[in-house]
């Protein structure tokens, strides 16, 4: 019997799916680390049993975090990591999931799970049924919008300032002096692909 | 030098000029006090320049840690540079403190919490911002969560340049204010 990493999670792999059955749709080993795909609606079943079995033991909670693909139909994964200190393995449990449907929380097998499912919910806005208290974690009180979508824009809608009449903060729509400007170019004699401020009666190289 | 002998420390040299003698002891300024005092056993000023000398001299900073720029704010007030010797101690309260140091990046969420903090300060009352994000947003210019400079919800006197700042820019913004508040401090009559 081989006992290299990736065979060791090969099997880990395989004893998952077997333990589980339907609830996992997809396994793959890839740069030394398991991922699973499963159902949203069977993810208390696949963490319950990720943590209790004698071969996983995956007691440990790393996290819970989201990923957007607006592409896809489905457009958020809800990804989560657990960890294994008896068997030192770590596993990455992957489920798509929109804004409407919401996705059962674990915090009834992992309690730390409740303030990352409110991280989830605030920055994506993927919706948690069963958790005691989904609510903004991070973001302004009274902010709109999930700031880590791919469609939400950088500088956000609203900006603040002391206004001295009313004598408190006050939110104002965004207004930039300059626009944002991205100098995402390898080496400095490339130059940007697009017209420099005050270059726009300078030649254009051909 | 044998064992018995008493070790003896030299005399403390400290900076000289040229002359071999102390650095200052030509000074115009220090002679003139010098003349004063061993003249007529006192000096004689105005009330308004002997004010704004003890204000500068007891000025007790509010700090506001918000990043990385607080770990500079607290080594300024650490042994090395050690600003309690130009009298400016921390104090942990607003409401007994005169300057505010605006350390690190001021968020949307943060503002009104620093306006309650600074309104609840006594008059006379001044704010250093320390560092790019509390200058003007520096890195995070462009994110939906940070205040474009904390001088939108409060009053500058001081801004320090530097993402952080050295603890040795922040003591001179220090410095910077207390020739601030000598040269154009006023008292509320």
């Amino acid at each position: 019997m081989s006992t290299s990493p990736h065979d060791v999670l090969e099997t880990l792999a395989a004893h998952i799916a077997q333990g589980l059955g339907s609830a996992i749709v997809s396994t793959s080993v890839a740069f030394g680390e398991l991922t699973l795909k499963t159902d949203a609606a069977r993810i208390v079943e696949v963490t319950t049993f990720l943590r209790d079995d004698p071969a996983c033991r995956f007691i440990c909670f790393v996290d819970v975090c989201g990923a957007d693909y607006p592409s896809r139909e489905k457009r958020f994964d809800v990804v989560y990591h657990l960890l294994s200190p008896a068997k030192n393995l770590r596993v990455r449990v992957k489920l798509e999931a929109n804004d409407e449907t919401p996705v059962p929380s674990i915090t009834e097998i992992f309690p730390g799970a409740l303030w990352f499912e409110r991280e989830a919910y605030d920055l994506y806005g993927v919706l948690f049924s069963g958790h005691p208290d989904l609510r903004r974690l991070l973001t302004d009180y009274g902010f709109d919008g999930y700031p880590l979508r791919k469609d939400f824009p950088l500088t956000g809608f609203v900006e603040v300032r002391y206004d001295d009449e009313s004598k408190r903060v006050v939110y104002e729509p965004v207004r930039l002096n300059q626009e944002f400007r991205n100098f995402d170019f390898l080496s400095p004699w490339e130059g940007t692909d697009y017209v420099l401020p005050g270059d726009e009666k300078a030649k254009q190289p051909n | 030098m044998t064992a018995n002998q008493t070790l003896v420390a030299d005399a403390p040299k400290g900076l000289v000029d040229a002359s071999g003698r102390p650095i200052g002891h030509d000074d115009r300024f220090f002679r003139e006090v010098n003349a004063e005092l061993s003249d007529k056993g006192f000096l004689v000023t105005s009330a308004e320049d002997l004010i704004t000398w003890a204000r500068t001299g007891s000025l007790m900073w509010m700090t506001f840690g918000l990043a990385c720029c607080a770990v500079e704010m607290m080594q300024v007030s650490m042994p090395r540079y050690d600003v309690e010797r130009f009298g400016f101690a921390p104090r942990a309260s607003p409401r007994q403190s005169d300057v505010m140091i605006v350390a690190g990046t001021l968020t949307n969420k943060m503002a009104p919490a620093l306006r309650k903090v600074y309104d609840q300060m006594p008059e006379p009352r001044y704010v250093i911002s320390m560092g790019s994000c509390a200058n003007g947003g520096g890195y995070y210019h462009y994110s939906y969560a940070v205040v474009r400079g904390c001088d939108r919800v409060v009053p500058v006197d001081i801004y320090v340049p530097g993402c952080p700042p050295t603890a040795e820019a922040l003591l001179y913004g220090v410095l910077l204010l207390q020739k601030k508040i000598r040269r154009i401090g006023t008292i509320e009559r």
